[in-house]
């Protein structure tokens, strides 16, 4: 034994210079769910504010500063850490790697995440306030228009597109370097699949949001006019540009969740899932056209009737992968021996609300009906089935499918169901209506709005209350399991789990695969 | 999951005895059973098709997993199979969703084509989307254009819920657009500030308020009535308080409107050459100061998004620094140039205004005439 096989350093310290994947993934993850808590925060002033018609609560400009800090830390702070941290705990024992490739670097994509947050939290004390301009920050209302603290929110951009890079760069490092021998790229979990390509996604993307703030600061504080046609530059650039980053964007928050998704649901089918090899393509397939259909948030904008019919076949293209997977999904159910734990459950509740978003998605995508639906609240029910239903969904089933091999301990499943049916109805109150107001013409990122679309508000601020509640059962669940859980013996935890990392004690030691283990014939997909 | 559902529908059931919820798109028809416009009934099909279509999958995808979550758990004793891969299978459900949405793109197509045909349009108008409000223009061939402001009507004790909300609360302009019946009216869009965005979703028309740039719509709309909107583009604080309003009558009404439009603009344009009394100012400017300072500036000029104007220093000091604000605006902030936006007499009304009300009591009195040559320097 030499000295490496030393256990994790105490106290503070080990968590501040720690390099190892597993500590690292924790803190991801923690640091994510207190985003999301935030986030949460934000969202239930919002939904105050608009229980009623009428000002209420807060003035119109602290709402849109609401919006727009909730946009920002859901997506960047809670949903993409957190299947951050989710990567480092789980890819190098998926593939039989002692750690991620790039360690240092490691804790460095993460400790720059917490400061940066600061940073854009701390513009809500500014005067002027917090960004207001939405999470899409358009110009020139994010410029000429904006608050003084909108250089803050540049810099915390900044920085978190740096970690965001950093992190994938360590992602693509680890999954092609660090593989056991036998684990070809054809015999990895679709999890790791999934994240390779989100990776490279955000290597892809993350550059041009960072081009576009920049150019935001260049025009704020240097005189350029890249987005102001007073000076020969062009708003509209700045929302290609924006969208450019924004479409794959959101690819890189469903990726890993499809990744998750496909984990879980032969797990508790105990049966293979049913085309692997197809999910891998249709996978690559929604990254590729992620590239090319971004102007669809835009069809109002103004553009040639050519520019409109592309982006709008090409869009309308991308339900066909996204199809592919929810039938090998339900495929894989069909004759499985399932059993409905939480973490299937959640899996379920994916399936179902994922797909009626991709069902509104694939409405949102016909360009003249577009027209009526654009910037309205069914845009909103739109993406929140994808992100919330999607992606907090997968996130929330993988947290409590994984739990047990990290800490070794059970969480409680009478709690845990309840957890997800709370969840469930309280999601579908919350955002089912808002398909009815956007429809009859309810405007988003308004503060304030006509009598006709009261009662379905009202409904919609009380489904996010009981939303919002229930996370803190889950909150509460995690810990008791963590601190006081009912103890894991078996290895597999899951009968029906497979994958390497089922093959490790429950909780694994500190460091594990430091020898690599040996790949069987069969892959363990 | 039958659970959620049946828990949701009952939670549903109350709201839906209630007429005025409506929880679909404009269908393009007017109550009275006249289509409103061709392009919004064609629209509202393509939606229903396409919701439709959609319907028909998510029974087909759900039906199947919802049996197959009842047949094959594993307390009811089912030995999994191993199944896996089927290339027919899988060729299948890649191939047939595609011919799916081709069908789904042709009528796409041909409808968004229609949308973009602004040819022979019979009249055009400039849309100008500004922090909060908009500005019609009528483009008149021999250069009479008729040009307004459309402000919103709904008053603050509503928003702030110490007056009863009426019924078209939000949604109402003390000016609103007004376009004759069965005529191809082209909307020319553009902004003045940030980006906006004009929508009436009755008339199927949205298109983005783009400062610096023009996007064209255009409508025909073929039943008379009052039609309302709303700015749909995130535009600042005040963003959900600038509603469109569009009255769509008859040609003689259009004409006698119009006429009248013409008569106004001249009357203004007499009474700016005349001296008017302090108490005709003080009136005039406190209509003017409601409908284009308050929002920033509050009710009793104690200031908000904007400074205060009760006890301002430049509002109680020299004349011409206080001209200089209101006409040219302040660059960088939301302080407009209003010189561009009222008329002369309306400027020197609200300066007035604003120097004698809220405490100010200044006693200058401000003529049309001061700003005119304030403005030539």
């Amino acid at each position: 034994m030499g000295d490496h096989h030393h256990g994790p350093a105490k106290g503070l310290s080990r968590w501040l210079y720690t390099t190892n994947h597993k500590d690292i993934g924790t803190m991801y993850l923690w640091f994510s769910f207190a985003m999301f808590l935030l986030g949460g925060a934000f969202a239930m002033v919002i939904r105050a504010e608009l229980f009623q018609p009428g000002m209420q609560l807060v003035e119109p400009g602290f709402f849109n500063q609401m919006t727009t800090l909730h946009g920002l830390v859901m997506v960047f702070g809670a949903i993409m850490p957190s299947f951050v941290g989710l990567a480092n705990w789980l890819i190098p024992m998926m593939i039989g790697a002692p750690d991620m490739a790039l360690p240092r670097m490691n804790n460095w994509s993460f400790w720059i995440l917490p400061p940066a947050f600061l940073m854009l939290a701390s513009t809500l004390l500014m005067e002027g306030g917090a960004p207001a301009f939405g999470w899409t920050f358009y110009a020139p209302l994010s410029t000429t228009y904006a608050p003084p603290s909108v250089t803050f929110f540049i810099f915390a951009i900044h920085i978190l597109g740096v970690s965001s890079i950093m992190g994938s760069i360590n992602i693509i490092a680890t999954v092609m370097n660090m593989r056991a021998p036998g684990m070809t790229y054809m015999k990895m979990p679709l999890f790791v699949w999934t994240w390779l390509i989100t990776a490279f996604l955000l290597v892809a993307v993350m550059p041009v949001l960072a081009g576009a703030v920049t150019m935001m600061l260049m025009d704020i504080h240097f005189g350029t006019s890249f987005f102001s046609a007073a000076g020969g530059g062009d708003p509209v650039l700045f929302q290609h540009i924006f969208w450019f980053f924004g479409h794959p964007e959101v690819y890189i928050i469903i990726l890993p969740a499809f990744g998750v998704i496909s984990q879980i649901i032969p797990a508790f089918s105990r049966k293979p899932l049913f085309g692997y090899a197809s999910m891998v393509y249709a996978t690559a397939a929604i990254a590729f056209l992620s590239f090319i259909v971004w102007a669809h948030h835009m069809y109002t904008v103004g553009m040639p009737v050519a520019g409109e019919l592309f982006f709008m076949y090409a869009t309308m293209l991308i339900a066909v992968p996204t199809g592919v997977k929810v039938f090998n999904w339900v495929t894989t159910m069909w004759r499985g021996a399932m059993t409905f734990e939480t973490p299937m459950l959640f899996s379920i509740g994916f399936l179902v609300l994922f797909t009626i978003g991709g069902f509104t998605g694939l409405m949102l995508s016909i360009a003249p009906a577009d027209f009526q639906y654009h910037d309205t609240y069914f845009v909103v029910a739109h993406f929140h089935y994808v992100m919330v239903a999607g992606a907090v969904f997968s996130m929330t089933a993988a947290i409590y499918f994984w739990l047990p091999k990290w800490t070794g301990r059970m969480y409680n499943e009478t709690m845990g169901k309840v957890h997800f049916w709370v969840s469930f109805i309280g999601f579908n109150i919350t955002f089912f209506p808002q398909h009815f107001v956007g429809l009859a013409g309810m405007p988003r990122r308004i503060p304030d709005y006509a009598l006709q679309f009261a009662d379905f508000n009202m409904m919609s601020s009380i489904g996010a209350f009981i939303y919002g509640a229930s996370q803190l059962l889950f909150l509460y669940n995690v810990i008791a399991a963590i601190v006081a859980g009912e103890k894991v013996s078996d290895e597999k935890v899951w009968d029906g789990a497979e994958g390497l990392e089922w093959t490790l004690p429950s909780p694994p030691p500190y460091h594990t695969f430091e020898t690599p283990p040996k790949i069987e014939e069969q892959p363990a997909h | 999951m039958l659970n959620a559902r049946a828990l949701a529908a009952t939670a549903l059931l109350p709201l839906a005895a209630n007429a005025q919820n409506q929880v679909n798109m404009s269908t393009g028809v007017s109550e009275a059973g006249a289509v409103i416009t061709d392009l919004g009934v064609e629209i509202y099909d393509l939606h229903m098709l396409i919701f439709w279509i959609c319907v028909v999958i998510g029974l087909g995808v759900f039906g199947v997993m919802l049996y197959s979550i009842y047949a094959h758990r594993k307390s009811k004793g089912v030995e999994p199979s191993q199944f896996h891969e089927h290339t027919g299978v899988e060729i299948a459900w890649t191939i047939v969703p595609f011919f799916i949405l081709i069908g789904m793109a042709v009528p796409a197509t041909s409808t968004l084509l229609e949308v973009y045909d602004n040819d022979d349009a019979e009249m055009s108008i400039l849309v100008t989307g500004y922090q909060w409000k908009w500005k019609y223009e009528y483009l008149d061939a021999d250069g009479e254009n008729v040009a307004f402001f459309s402000n919103l009507a709904t008053s603050q004790e509503q928003i702030y819920n110490t007056d009863t909300k009426g019924e078209n609360y939000l949604l109402e302009v003390d000016e609103p657009l007004v376009i004759p019946v069965d005529t191809k009216v082209r909307f020319l869009i553009t902004a003045n500030d940030v980006i906006h965005s004009w929508w009436v979703p009755e008339i199927a028309v949205k298109r983005d308020a783009i400062p610096g740039f023009i996007n064209e719509a255009w409508t025909r709309v073929l039943a008379e009535g009052v039609y309302r909107g709303q700015c749909t583009e995130l535009c600042g604080a005040y963003h959900g308080f600038m509603p469109v309003e569009v009255h769509v009558v008859s040609r003689d009404e259009f004409d006698d409107w119009m006429a009248a439009k013409k008569g106004a603009a001249a009357a203004d344009a007499a009474l700016a050459a005349t001296e008017l009394s302090v108490d005709e100012l003080m009136a005039r400017g406190e209509d003017v100061y409601n409908a284009s300072c308050l929002a920033c500036h509050g009710a009793n000029g104690e200031g908000g998004l904007g400074n205060a104007i009760a006890g301002s220093a430049i509002a109680m000091g020299g004349l011409d620094s206080h001209l200089n604000v209101i006409v040219n605006g302040v660059a960088g902030t939301a302080m407009q140039a209003f010189g561009a936006q009222l008329s002369d007499v309306d400027v020197a009304a609200v300066t007035t205004y604003q120097r004698n009300a809220f405490g100010n009591n200044t006693g200058d009195v401000v003529q049309a005439s001061d700003v005119v040559s304030y403005k030539e320097g």
